[in-house]
């Protein structure tokens, strides 16, 4: 601030020639991420193409974007991908809604905790598809089986988050509240609730994940679209390429959605002190 | 006037942690409290501040007994307890959310300027020395204008120059409003620095030992000769306050009493 216009005077040159190298690494890292499997999927294209194999069972890039085009072109790719969203996105709120709250009333009050938290903890230990078979009896073979297992699948994630983040916040922390006499709401609201965040969003992004999962688990069950109805679907008609093509688009999905998580929570958790905000640099 | 009337604390542990501890504290009085470790100082000043309630005994300002924290009475701790997803600025204005904005912003904006930290009103906690941090936390515990400030050990986590410089800028504050302060301490030169009256604590269980006055007028020469004289006189306490075979100089007891022993 104070005397920016002459310390960038005299030094233009040598910042110029510090800044740049980081310059360069900063665009140089996902590259150097993507360098191994673009290299591997070149190779491929062109085994496939010198005709050193038929590609019939890996199909090389070229035709798995093929067959991306393709599905695309017919309207099919988007009906797909809209059905696996909504149930993802149905059941990612239901499961996070309760896992929230449950977690919440657990991570508070004790008491609920040793009512509730030993049932949870056994239920989790349950595979989640084991739950499958009696989800479509009860459910029915439907769209609300489906959302039931994904649901099921975030839940428990984000109610051990959530319990896990209440019952670790500072009790000093806590202290400063009760010394402002805040009581009740005003203290989850103020305390609270800021100090549980980084980690709520953290078992967000984890439960996210597991919704992702589930959601495969559901529609090869027994859908009739949706990407894992593609999967299947390209199983039973031997098309591979149309099952790499759904892998790639679970594989983008997955990670915009991730993303999303991460840029909302951003302006949340500015004031972190983590680890990867002195390393980022 | 804040008086404490034979507070006492038990754990339930068993541990007595404070026995039948009384004393008056004059409005703008500013008192340290002096005394071995596990002589119940912090418990003391944990029951004023409604934190931790007295097995026995009460605590009353102004005819008013405490029993929960209380909007006369402000806390220092030993950290700073900055709330860390706050600015330097909402911290400090943290006790006052019910005014109105604008009110706020003007105190919070003074308070920023009286600790000379005006510059650092939207940093983060993080971003703060220990010693800036200690100040943004005297400031928070002040702008609400409390008539008892209590600090338990508020600078024993900082290096001497620091801590010079802190208890110097304390006084400057507190000249401002003259607010009842309570500063609990295992510094010497501290409490012979900043208080009227040195209450020395003798511990198992935690309980007043002896009182010292200091009648020396502000500011202070840490250096002069009367400084250290009693400098030593609150040694001396302090080294009797600790030997099993003195007997108390309790006090708390009647004037009749004292003259029994």
């Amino acid at each position: 601030m104070i005397s920016d216009a002459p310390v960038l005077q005299q030094s233009s040159e040598p910042v110029e020639s510090a800044a740049a190298p980081s310059r360069l690494s900063r665009y140089a890292r996902p590259v150097l991420g993507l360098l191994l499997p673009a290299t591997l999927a070149l190779a491929w294209e062109l085994v496939v193409w010198l005709g050193w194999s038929n590609g019939r069972l890996v199909p090389p890039p070229s035709r798995v974007f093929a067959a991306i085009a393709d599905l695309a072109r017919s309207g099919e790719l988007l009906r797909h991908i809209a059905a696996t969203l909504w149930r993802v996105g149905l059941g990612f709120a239901f499961g996070v809604v309760a896992g929230t709250l449950l977690g919440a009333i657990s991570g508070y009050w004790s008491l609920a905790r040793r009512l509730l938290d030993p049932t949870v903890q056994a239920l989790r230990a349950i595979p989640s598809l084991a739950w499958v078979p009696l989800f479509i009896l009860w459910l029915g073979i439907f769209e609300t089986s489906k959302i039931a297992l994904i649901a099921a699948g975030v839940f428990f994630p984000v109610y051990l988050g959530v319990m896990g983040a209440i019952l670790s916040v500072d009790r000093k922390i806590v202290e400063v509240g009760r010394t402002f006499r805040l009581s009740g709401f005003a203290m989850i609201r103020r305390i609270l609730l800021p100090a549980v965040l980084p980690a709520y969003v953290v078992s967000l992004r984890v439960g996210l994940g597991l919704g992702w999962m589930f959601v495969v688990a559901a529609e090869l069950i027994g859908a009739s679209e949706g990407l894992g109805y593609l999967l299947l679907d390209g199983q039973q008609l031997g098309k591979p390429a149309q099952i790499l093509a759904a892998i790639v688009i679970f594989a983008i999905l997955g990670k915009l959605t991730d993303w999303l998580i991460e840029l909302a929570a951003a302006p949340f958790l500015r004031w972190q002190d983590a680890f990867s905000r002195t390393k980022g640099a | 006037m804040l008086a404490l009337d034979r507070v006492s604390k038990t754990y339930p542990n068993g541990v007595e942690a404070l026995a039948r501890f009384s004393a008056e504290i004059g409005q703008g009085e500013i008192i340290a409290i002096i005394g071995g470790s596990g002589c119940g100082k912090s418990t003391l000043l944990r029951a004023i501040a409604g934190l931790d309630r007295a097995s026995s005994g009460t605590v009353t300002l102004d005819s008013e007994v405490i029993a929960s924290p209380h909007a006369k009475i402000g806390i220092i701790f030993q950290e700073p307890r900055l709330l860390p997803w706050l600015s330097v600025a909402d911290n400090i204005g943290f006790g006052i959310a019910d005014l109105p904005a604008s009110e706020r912003r003007e105190k919070v904006a003074r308070a920023l300027e009286r600790v000379g930290l005006a510059d650092k009103a939207r940093a983060w906690p993080r971003e703060l020395s220990g010693g800036q941090a200690q100040r943004v936390a005297i400031a928070r515990a002040l702008v609400p204008q409390p008539e008892v400030l209590l600090l338990d050990e508020p600078f024993s986590a900082l290096d001497a120059f620091t801590r010079r410089d802190l208890q110097d800028h304390l006084l400057d504050l507190w000249a401002d409003t003259r607010p009842t302060l309570i500063l609990v301490t295992h510094d010497v030169d501290e409490a012979v620095v900043l208080a009227d009256r040195v209450l020395v604590m003798r511990p198992r269980p935690g309980r007043l030992f002896d009182q010292i006055e200091i009648n020396l007028t502000r500011p202070r020469d840490r250096n002069s000769p009367l400084f250290e004289t009693f400098k030593r006189s609150v040694l001396t306490s302090l080294d009797r306050s600790l030997d099993r075979n003195v007997p108390d100089r309790d006090a708390t007891q009647g004037p009749g009493q004292a003259m029994w022993w």
